[in-house]
């Protein structure tokens, strides 16, 4: 069932890798017989409509779900995470649509929480190093083009786009090797979905393996180098850049002519 | 409020003293940058002060609440020995009960929950004291160390069934504020035939636990000596009219030092807002939401049980009706001192200035000409500008673009 259009290759040139893996809540199917390879420093697209079971499959990949059936493999290895610290240990970040970031806190204590900087005051207690933090958030955040005037200042400030780039500056300042980044462009306008992607191209560069997860295939085409796609908890296959177009992308996703056709009468508005 | 939230909207970014260098440009330079691309927006940075980030903090609204409480009763009760030592001592013992269980609540509820079962707790420690000491002859430091334990352990018990059955704690510990008041009526007529239990006095003195760190004042020596050169009241025999200072303020100084400490400084601190804030967001990135609730809910037993264990030394004995209605005190005083009732946001030393206000309205007005009458009206409109205050705050702090 799985289109192999990617040829076998070693085992460890896969960072990632879901082999058959399904998905069970109950009598509920969420996930079927998927498989998906992310092949180190690639950028790896997941389509799927609403419902399709992408949020079932990075919750397995980020350590939250454990497979009900199938092999989850890190370089290679097969591995059974009982909690998303476990998978973040091994590299693996996650992040969420709604970004894991607390509003009322400051930027400084959000880029840091859960692992915050310690040192002792009076060579003694252990207390959060609070000025380290805030430098550092700043210049982790201005490396990603996003300049903060005030780490102290609480995080409901910032914009959407602004929130995901800190949330992306974030996973890769603790070591990610792989950014899982659920619909990181769902909330956000144009200009700002722009950046998100010149940012996961940016991320890309330095080596880090990403798993971009929309709806969008207009977002998805440029900054991807394969896709996989979802439909009611099956994957349709895997497909490298060269061997799909964007607009057989958006008739697998759509999965009909009817979405065709609708996508062609749009264009033709927008001609 | 104040002119500078008053500016409303802009007001988005505060700046530290560290960055007032960035934001002293002119003016004119200022509206020129609004134009200018994203990359160089520091310019926007508005002029910030020392006083102008004090506005923004939580226990802002409570430590000028405190201040005009005091230039108030300065003024009207100023000559009336409300601020002699006695008077002092008065008022500040009422603060630091309410202060202790403050401390409490206030972590509690950051940490976006509620613990509404504190007061039947003090009257239930209380009893877990008084019981087994007078009744079973046990020493009364093992009483204590009981009462601490079981205390703890109902806590603990509360904050589990929250986060199992994971409905609003208010519910949860609603019910538990009716199952331990009753609890603490059915067991001491059951055990005792009486519903005050008295005695507990004889045996304090000769205690070492309870003498140490419960019972009495400190400080003795030093207010002797200042009695004997005149410098505070002494009665006739040469002792002063106040021995010391009493424990329950060293209590509540410490555990608000502690408290205060804990939450802006330290790692489980940060977790305590992030997981009043936003428990989601909090446990994907790996805080366990589940661990610093339920030991916030055994910490506010803690504190629960150290107000009993304090008041039945005091008093020398325990009573079935103890700590009625502390819990709505507590939480006044926890929304006064700033903090939101969703959670996520708030202070200790908001929390102890809030307690500090109960303390000196409560006392202070039986020195002034108004009836005493009106102490919880007064209370109930600053419990009402508090909460429409602190929902001003929040929307200012959680706006998005």
């Amino acid at each position: 069932m799985h289109p192999s259009t990617v040829p076998a290759p070693a085992q460890d040139e896969y960072l990632l890798s879901l082999e058959n893996v399904s998905k069970f809540f109950g009598n509920v199917v969420a996930l079927n017989g998927v498989t998906l390879r992310l092949r180190r420093g690639e950028v790896h697209c997941l389509l799927g409509d609403n419902g399709a079971g992408k949020s079932t499959l990075i919750k397995t990949l980020a350590g939250v779900h454990q497979p009900s059936k199938g092999e989850y493999s890190v370089d290679g290895k097969p591995v059974h995470f009982r909690s998303p610290k476990e998978a973040l240990d091994l590299g693996i970040a996650t992040v969420y649509q709604d970004l894991a970031l607390v509003p009322l806190m400051s930027v400084a204590r959000n880029f840091f929480l859960g692992r915050e900087p310690m040192r002792r005051l009076f060579g003694l207690l252990p207390v959060m190093d609070i000025p380290t933090a805030a430098s550092v958030a700043k210049q982790k955040l201005a490396d990603m083009g996003i300049v903060v005037r005030d780490p102290s200042q609480p995080i409901g400030n910032m914009s959407g786009g602004e929130k995901q780039c800190l949330a992306i500056a974030r996973a890769i300042h603790f070591g990610a090797r792989v950014l899982i980044l659920d619909e990181p462009t769902a909330a956000l306008g144009v200009k700002q979905s722009a950046n998100v992607l010149k940012l996961i191209r940016t991320a890309r560069d330095r080596g880090i393996s990403i798993v971009f997860i929309t709806h969008n295939a207009n977002h998805a085409y440029p900054v991807g180098d394969s896709f996989t796609l979802l439909n009611r908890g099956r994957s349709l296959g895997t497909f490298t850049k060269e061997t799909i177009t964007k607009g057989e992308l958006l008739d697998l996703m759509a999965g009909g002519e009817e979405m065709q056709q609708l996508v062609a009468e749009l264009e033709g508005v927008a001609a | 409020m104040n002119p500078t939230q008053a500016e409303g909207g802009p007001a988005r970014f505060r700046a530290t003293p560290s960055s007032v260098p960035e934001a002293s440009l002119p003016a004119v330079q200022t509206q020129v940058a609004d134009n200018a691309t994203i990359a160089t927006r520091d310019e926007r940075l508005r002029q910030g002060s020392f006083l102008g980030s004090f506005l923004h903090r939580p226990e802002f609204a409570a430590v000028s609440g405190a201040i005009l409480v005091f230039v108030l009763f300065g003024i009207t009760a100023g000559n009336s020995g409300m601020f002699q030592p006695d008077g002092i001592i008065n008022w500040m013992q009422v603060a630091s009960y309410l202060g202790i269980i403050a401390v409490g609540a206030c972590l509690l509820m950051i940490a976006g929950e509620f613990d509404l079962s504190l007061g039947s707790m003090i009257g239930f420690a209380g009893m877990m004291v008084a019981l087994p000491a007078v009744y079973y002859h046990w020493p009364l430091w093992a009483a204590i160390l009981f009462a601490f334990a079981g205390s703890m352990i109902l806590g603990g018990l509360n904050g589990y069934l929250v986060l199992s059955t994971k409905l609003p704690s208010f519910i949860v510990t609603l019910a538990s504020l009716f199952i331990l008041r009753g609890l603490t009526l059915a067991l001491s007529v059951r055990f005792a035939n009486r519903t005050v239990i008295s005695g507990v006095g004889e045996l304090v003195e000769k205690d070492w636990l309870a003498r140490t760190f419960f019972q009495g004042v400190v400080g003795g020596g030093l207010f002797h000596r200042m009695a004997q050169h005149g410098w505070i009241t002494a009665l006739s025999n040469g002792d002063p009219l106040v021995a010391g200072v009493p424990k329950v303020v060293i209590w509540w100084f410490a555990l608000a030092a502690v408290g205060s400490l804990v939450l802006a400084r330290s790692r489980f601190g940060n977790w305590i807002f992030a997981a009043g804030g936003d428990a989601n967001a909090a446990r994907n990135v790996g805080v366990p939401v589940r661990g610093v609730k339920i030991s916030l809910f055994v910490f506010t037993a803690f504190c629960a049980c150290a107000f009993a264990v304090l008041q039945v030394c005091d008093i020398g004995s325990a009573s079935a009706d103890r700590g009625l209605q502390k819990e709505f005190e507590a939480i006044i005083a926890a929304v006064i001192g700033g903090c939101l009732l969703t959670g996520g946001y708030g202070s200790v030393i908001g929390a102890c200035c809030g307690a500090l206000i109960f303390g000196v309205v409560q006392i202070g007005i039986t020195y002034t000409n108004v009836s005493s009458d009106w102490f919880r009206v007064f209370l109930g409109g600053m419990l009402l500008v508090a909460v429409l205050f602190n929902n001003f705050v929040r929307q200012r702090l959680s706006q998005a673009r």
